[in-house]
C-alpha cells in the first residue's frame, strides 16, 4: 500500500431515498399479505447496527397501512458470531425486547443487506436464548447473494446480483444521516 | 483493550468505558432470561488459580466464565503440588501446557501477576495481589456507582477505613479518578500508606466532615489479619470514629449511597442497620460484579486466536 496512490474505489448509489422508502412500503405491504390473521403476534425484530432501525420503520408502515399496532425489538448477535477469532472482539449493541416477548409470536428477522447468512444464523441463535416464536421469518432490504449457509430471505426488498470482491452498504438516515444503497468495486 | 488485565492504573477512560458499557449491555441482553448462558467463550479454558482465600470473587469469577460458556478449572494453593513446593511460575506453564487460555490470579505477593504475565502466552486477569490492586472489585464499583447515580463524573467518593492494606482502595483510586470522580480517603493516619500524598486524591482523618459532601461512601474492610501492629487502639475506637452507624448515615444527603466490597466486619467498620438499609448497595455490587467480570473475560478472550 505504501508509495503509489492508491485509487478511489467507484461508488454506486442503487437506491436512493425515494427508492428506499419505496421498497420499505412494498416489504410492509407484503408482511401485511402473508402475516394475515397474526399480525397481531408480529414482532419486528432488528439485527443491529442498521437492521434496528429499519424493523422500526418497518413496523411504522404496516401500523399505516393496517391500523394494527406491531411490537418491535432488536437482539444484538455480537457474543454468538462465530468469526469473533477471525475479526476481534467489538462493542455489543441494544438487545430489546417487547414487553410480551416473542414465546408464541411470529417473529420477523429484519437486517439491511443478506450476504453469507451468518448473521442470521447468529441471530437465531440468540433468538433461541430468547425464547420460542410459533415461526421465524427473515425480511432484508438487500439479498446479495453468495450464501454459505442454507439459509433464504421471506421478504426481500431488492435482489442484487454481486461479486464477492464488491462491498455493499446500506446507509439509512437514523445512522448515516441519509437513505441510501451503495455498491463499491472492491480493490481487486 | 490489551491483552492482560493487570491493574487499575493501565486502564484509560476509554477502555475503562469500554468495559462498564459492555456489562451493561449484557445485563441488559441476558435480564429477565431463562437460560443465562451465551456461547461466546466456548472451547475455551479459564484457570482460576488462587493462592489466597475468597468466596466471592471466585465464584464471581467462575460464573462468568460459565455464563459465556468458557471451561473453568479452579485451583487453589491448598491442597495441590504448591504445598510439595512447586513454584508459581511452575504451576502456571503446567496450567498452560495443559491448554489454558486465560489465568485468573490472586496472590499475597503485589505483583505476582505482572510476573505471571510474562511467562504465560494466554491473558491474565488480576484477582487480588497484596496490597497492590484487585481491578475488577474497583470495575464493578465503578458500574454499581454508575447505575445507581447515573454518572461518575464529578461524582465525590469517601472512600473510608483501612486504606493501608487495600488493594480494594488502591484500583478505586486510579479507576474512579480516570472516569472523573473525586476521591476523598478516610482513615486514621496509621492506616493511610507513605506515598499517599502523590496520589490524585484528597485525604481526611474526620468522617463526619466528609459525610455531608459525599454522594458514595466506600467502607473497607478492617484486615484483621494483616493487623501485625498496633495501627489504632482498639476496635470499639475504631468503630466510634470511622465506622458508619445510623447517626453517621443520617448525616448523608438523599441520593447518597453506601458500598462495602465485602467480607464485611459487621458492628466494626460497618453497622449491621446500614449494611441492611436502601441506601446499602453491598449485595447489588456482588450481583453487578458478574456482569463485569464477564464484560472483562469477553474483551480479554473474544477476539484471541
Amino acid at each position: 500500500m505504501a508509495g503509489s496512490p492508491v485509487p478511489v474505489p467507484e461508488s454506486t448509489v442503487l437506491l436512493g431515498p425515494a427508492d428506499v422508502a419505496r421498497v420499505v412500503d412494498r416489504m410492509a405491504h407484503q408482511l401485511i399479505e402473508k402475516a394475515g390473521d397474526s399480525l397481531a403476534d408480529l414482532v419486528l425484530v432488528g439485527i443491529p447496527t442498521r437492521g434496528a432501525p429499519l424493523a422500526r420503520r418497518l413496523a411504522a408502515r404496516v401500523e399505516a397501512f393496517s391500523g394494527a399496532r406491531v411490537d418491535t425489538g432488536t437482539v444484538d448477535i455480537t457474543l454468538y458470531r462465530d468469526d469473533l477469532r477471525l475479526r476481534g472482539v467489538r462493542a455489543l449493541e441494544d438487545t430489546v425486547l417487547p414487553p410480551a416477548g416473542v414465546d408464541g409470536r411470529l417473529v420477523v428477522l429484519v437486517d439491511d443487506v443478506l450476504f453469507s447468512g451468518r448473521s442470521v444464523r447468529a441471530a437465531l441463535d440468540a433468538l433461541r436464548d430468547l425464547g420460542r416464536p410459533r415461526a421465524v421469518q427473515l425480511a432484508v432490504l438487500v439479498d446479495r447473494g453468495h450464501r454459505e449457509l442454507p439459509i433464504r430471505a421471506d421478504y426481500v426488498g431488492k435482489n442484487l446480483p454481486t461479486s464477492r470482491a464488491q462491498k455493499v452498504r446500506v446507509h439509512l438516515a437514523e445512522t448515516d444521516g441519509t437513505d441510501e444503497v451503495l455498491v463499491t468495486e472492491g480493490a481487486g | 483493550m490489551k491483552r492482560h488485565l493487570l491493574e487499575a492504573a493501565d486502564l484509560d477512560r476509554a477502555d475503562a468505558t469500554l468495559v462498564l458499557d459492555t456489562a451493561a449491555q449484557i445485563d441488559q441482553a441476558l435480564a429477565g432470561r431463562e437460560v443465562k448462558k451465551l456461547p461466546t467463550l466456548r472451547g475455551r479454558t479459564v484457570v482460576n488459580l488462587f493462592y489466597e482465600d475468597s468466596t466471592r470473587t471466585r465464584i464471581s469469577f467462575e460464573l462468568a466464565a460459565k455464563r459465556l460458556s468458557a471451561d473453568v478449572i479452579n485451583f487453589s494453593a491448598k491442597g495441590s503440588s504448591v504445598s510439595k513446593g512447586e513454584s508459581l511460575k511452575d504451576t502456571a506453564l503446567t496450567l498452560e501446557a495443559m491448554g489454558s487460555d486465560a489465568i485468573v490470579v490472586r496472590h499475597s505477593a503485589s505483583g505476582a501477576p505482572h510476573r505471571l504475565a510474562n511467562w504465560v502466552r494466554g491473558s491474565v486477569v488480576n484477582a487480588g495481589d497484596g496490597t497492590h490492586e484487585h481491578p475488577t472489585q474497583a470495575l464493578l464499583d465503578a458500574y454499581t456507582i454508575r447505575r445507581r447515580l447515573g454518572r461518575l463524573d464529578g461524582v465525590r467518593v469517601a472512600v473510608v477505613g483501612d486504606v493501608l492494606h487495600s488493594r480494594v482502595a488502591r484500583s478505586n483510586v486510579w479507576l474512579l479518578t480516570t472516569l472523573g470522580a473525586e476521591v476523598t480517603l478516610v482513615a486514621p493516619p496509621t492506616l493511610l500508606p507513605v506515598g499517599v500524598g502523590s496520589w490524585p486524591v484528597t485525604v481526611s482523618y474526620d468522617l463526619d466532615a466528609v459525610l455531608p459532601k459525599a454522594d458514595v461512601v466506600m467502607m473497607l474492610r478492617v484486615q484483621l489479619e494483616r493487623m501485625n501492629a498496633s495501627f489504632f487502639p482498639s476496635a470499639r475506637e475504631y468503630s466510634r470514629r470511622y465506622g458508619l452507624d445510623a447517626v453517621r448515615m443520617a448525616a448523608l444527603g438523599d441520593d447518597a449511597i453506601v458500598m462495602h466490597p465485602g467480607p464485611m466486619n459487621r458492628g466494626m467498620e460497618i453497622a449491621a442497620d446500614v449494611a441492611d438499609s436502601v441506601r446499602s448497595t453491598i449485595v447489588e455490587q456482588v450481583g453487578n460484579g458478574v456482569s463485569v467480570r464477564m464484560a472483562v473475560l469477553y474483551l480479554l478472550l473474544g477476539g484471541n486466536a
